[in-house]
This record gives structure tokens, C-alpha cells and sequence, in this order.
């Protein structure tokens, strides 16, 4: 609570944020270098085949694309419970990003799907479905800020939405689930747990690289949120001086 | 409550009364389902086959235009902050008004389903079931699309909007009220999948009134 308070004026989180939105960004991108040296580089040390090197780039967005959601959630139920303007700006601006790591997760997985079941897409398989419905949640979260004409008004139904998503994503999980039973088609995915300790390592290690890029990114749109909300007021207050 | 069912009564009357607004929904989903022999092609089976999607998908479609003006009319003339001044729980507000427009809209809709079915080639005696499973689905359309609706009521151009917000929600009602249709056809039990569409449409019943009202004070304040 005392941390939520300290960082609802923006001119401390805007003391505190400058270094480590760099610091992040950048320590991320080491970290996802690191993975992706080790996963397309350096020489095949395991009993895998080729294509499970896509998995340094797809799990950990996958995972981001859910990390980054609740993020969303976490901070539209501050922001709708206290009303804290930071929060607002968090949740906005973590959506973009984890928008693009939906996306992301959604064409490699895709990817690998071809190489590995022969089909881009699995109607019957409730991980693809609902992350594709998490996309669509990405997408109406950010049009509802871009529709709405007042900030505050935007903040407000804006976090309703995302609150609703997070009811909703379990929901079409387990009905596309029924549906896939229905249909009876075979499921494709196994969990593997044949992932050996020289896979998972790095694959841990790129994860840790995309939350500090997730991390440093949302800090910097953060920070531009605010230097925009900055510089309409100091426009307002121009146009009335004059 | 009384305040809440006189809301109702209001809104059946002025659905009623209001020069047929509520029956173009039911137009364009007549409409939309005739267009599927000129792309899918007039063959018999291909129509059996797509029968049962493209009526709920035409439902879901037919079921979101109302969802526009569902809220943004009395909110433009003050008729929500009337109703919110003179102590009407918005909740209540939005059951009644989501229900009111279900029985002008979405029961014609359900009632047509049978012809539409029958024109895609469907067995006639099926009919019936086609009927209530339209009338259950659309009700869990109603209720979903009514929090989409709330939300783009502060807005000039929300219509798009609607549709972006809403159609995620749709996906289980979707997914049960097709594979009712596609078991009745194919002579499977189809009273399960029906059952599952009933509770979709519960749910929506039981919890988008107080979403939809978090999004209707938002756009009073």
C-alpha cells in the first residue's frame, strides 16, 4: 500500500522510472540475445530435433502474453478500486506490448505447428483458441482507450473490460475444450517432458529476458504517457494565455 | 424493483410502439442467412452442412445490432441519469432494458430461425428445436452484448466497437448453441448442448447487468 501511494504522483514514479526503464529494456535485450544465440546458434547439444529451437521464442511469449494481462488486470482493479492515475497509465500502456507478444506467440506457434502436426491451425486445441481470444481482448482493450473522448472516462472502461477478459478467458478455455471432445478430434498436444536441462536453461534464460523487456518497455510508454498528458496541459495552458 | 419493472414496462411499449426498429434485426438476419446458397452454392448437402453455423452466426450478428442504441439513446436524452437521480439501481436498469429488448428483438428472431433452417435445406421436423435453441442463445447474446453496449455508450461511432468488445464474450454460447444444432441434425442428444446454452445464457443473465452498469455510471459521471 505504501508503495501504491508513493507512486500515485507522477513526478516520483517519473524520478524513479527513468534509469530502469533503460535498464530493463536492456538488460532484456542481453538476455534474449543469450537465448537466442543458444537456441539458433550454438551447436545441437541434445537429443531434440531441429524446430524445438523455436521454443525460445515462443514459450516465453506465451507466457508474457498471460504475464502481461494480469499485469492489465492488477492494475485496472487499482486503478478501479483507488482510482490511482498511474495505475491507469501502467495498464494502457503494458496492452500494446503484450499485444505484440500475443501476436508473436501466436505466428511462431503456428509455425510450429506446421512443422510438427502438418496444419498452421488447430480449431479443436483450447490453448490456441483462447489465446487467439486473448488477441481479440488486446485488440478491444486498446480501441476502447483510443474511442473513449475523456482520459478518466476511458481509465474507467477500460479497466471494466479488462476485468470482464479475465473472467472470460477460462470460459472459452473449457468450452473449446467440450467442443474439441465433441468433434473428437485427436489432440495434438503432449506435454513433453523430455525437454532436457540444456534446453530449459535458456529457454528460462530468454523468458527472464522478455519479463525485463516487458518491464523496461512498459516503463518507457509509461513515461511517454505521461509526457504526453504533460504537454497537452501545457498546450491548454498556452492557448488560454493567449 | 418497481422502479426497475416500471423501466420495463417502458421500454416494451416504446419497442412496441417505435415504428419497427425493433423488427430490422430480424430483417437483416433473414437476409443475411439467404445469402449463404449464394456463396456455399445451392447443392443440398453443402447447405445441410453449413446450416447450423450460419444461423448462429447470423444470430450472434442479428443479436448485436440492437446493441448500439441499447443504452446510448437514454443516455444522450437523460433519460439514464433521470432513471439514476431518481434512486433506480443502474443494475436493475440494465436487466430491464436488456430484457425489454430480448422480447421485442430476440424472440422474433428465435421465431424465424425454424424458416431459415428449413430454407438451408434443414429437416422440418427439427424445426422446433431450432426454435429454442435460438431463443436461449439470443438471450445469452442479449446479456453478453449488453456490457458491450454499456461501454460504447459514451461513444459517437461505438458500433465497431460493440462488435470487437462483444464477440470474444460469444465464443462458448457460440460453441454450445452450433453443436445443438449440428447434434440435432445428425440425431445425436442434443438436450445436452442445449443445456449448456441455457447456462451460458444464465450466467450472462446473473452477471453482465452489473458489468454493464459499472460501464452505464462511468458514463454518467
Amino acid at each position: 500500500m505504501a508503495v501504491m501511494s508513493f507512486f500515485a504522483n507522477p513526478h516520483r514514479f517519473m524520478a524513479a522510472s527513468k534509469w530502469p526503464a533503460w535498464g530493463f529494456t536492456l538488460l532484456g535485450a542481453a538476455l534474449i540475445a543469450f537465448g537466442v544465440w543458444k537456441g539458433l546458434i550454438a551447436p545441437e547439444d541434445h537429443q531434440q530435433d531441429e524446430r524445438a529451437r523455436m521454443m525460445f521464442v515462443h514459450v516465453p511469449a506465451m507466457w508474457l502474453s498471460l504475464f502481461a494481462y494480469a499485469f492489465m488486470v492488477g492494475a485496472s482493479f487499482i486503478s478501479f478500486v483507488w482510482r490511482h492515475a498511474i495505475a491507469d497509465v501502467a495498464a494502457k500502456s503494458a496492452a500494446p506490448i503484450g499485444a505484440v507478444f500475443t501476436a508473436i506467440g501466436l505466428m511462431t506457434g503456428s509455425i510450429w505447428g506446421y512443422t510438427t502436426w502438418g496444419t498452421w491451425w488447430e480449431w479443436g486445441d483450447a490453448r490456441l483458441v483462447s489465446v487467439l481470444v486473448l488477441f481479440f481482448i488486446y485488440l478491444g482493450y486498446i480501441a476502447v482507450w483510443q474511442a473513449m473522448e475523456t482520459p478518466q472516462k476511458a481509465a474507467r472502461a477500460a479497466s471494466i473490460l479488462c476485468l470482464i477478459g479475465a473472467v472470460n478467458i477460462p470460459i472459452i478455455h473449457f468450452s473449446v475444450e467440450w467442443f474439441a471432445v465433441l468433434h473428437q478430434q485427436s489432440t495434438f498436444m503432449t506435454t513433453d517432458d523430455r525437454a532436457t536441462a540444456e534446453f530449459k536453461i535458456p529457454m528460462y534464460i530468454s523468458a527472464l529476458g522478455y519479463l525485463a523487456l516487458f518491464g523496461g518497455l512498459t516503463l518507457m510508454n509509461m513515461r511517454a504517457e505521461i509526457l504526453r498528458t504533460r504537454a497537452e496541459m501545457l498546450m491548454q495552458r498556452r492557448q488560454a494565455a493567449d | 424493483m418497481s422502479g426497475s419493472f416500471a423501466v420495463f414496462v417502458r421500454e416494451l411499449k416504446l419497442a412496441w410502439s417505435g415504428g419497427g426498429g425493433a423488427a430490422l434485426p430480424v430483417g437483416f438476419f433473414a437476409a443475411a442467412a439467404s445469402m449463404t446458397p449464394f456463396a456455399v452454392g445451392s447443392d443440398t448437402v453443402a447447405l445441410q452442412t453449413a446450416g447450423p453455423g450460419v444461423i448462429w452466426i447470423a444470430l450472434a450478428l442479428s443479436s448485436l445490432l440492437p446493441m448500439e442504441r441499447l443504452f446510448q439513446a437514454d443516455l444522450e436524452d437523460g433519460t439514464l441519469d433521470a432513471y439514476a437521480s431518481s434512486g433506480i439501481a443502474m443494475e436493475g436498469v440494465a436487466l430491464a432494458k436488456t430484457l425489454a429488448h430480448w422480447i421485442a428483438t430476440g424472440i422474433p428472431l428465435a421465431l424465424v430461425s425454424p424458416i431459415l433452417w428449413i430454407m438451408l435445406q434443414g429437416a422440418p421436423e427439427q424445426g422446433g428445436i431450432v426454435a429454442v435453441a435460438a431463443l436461449v442463445g439470443s438471450l445469452a447474446f442479449f446479456f453478453f452484448g449488453s456490457i458491450g453496449a454499456a461501454l460504447a455508450a459514451g461513444m459517437r461511432r461505438g458500433g465497431l466497437l460493440i462488435a470487437l468488445v462483444t464477440l470474444p464474450l460469444y465464443v462458448p454460447t457460440m460453441i454450445f448453441g452450433a453443436a445443438t444444432l449440428d447434434a440435432a441434425a445428425s440425431g445425436a442428444d442434443w438436450v445436452g448442448p442445449l443445456m449448456l446454452t441455457g447456462s451460458a445464457a444464465l450466467f450472462g443473465i446473473a452477471t453482465s447487468p452489473f458489468g454493464a452498469a459499472m460501464a452505464l455510471r462511468t458514463a454518467l459521471d
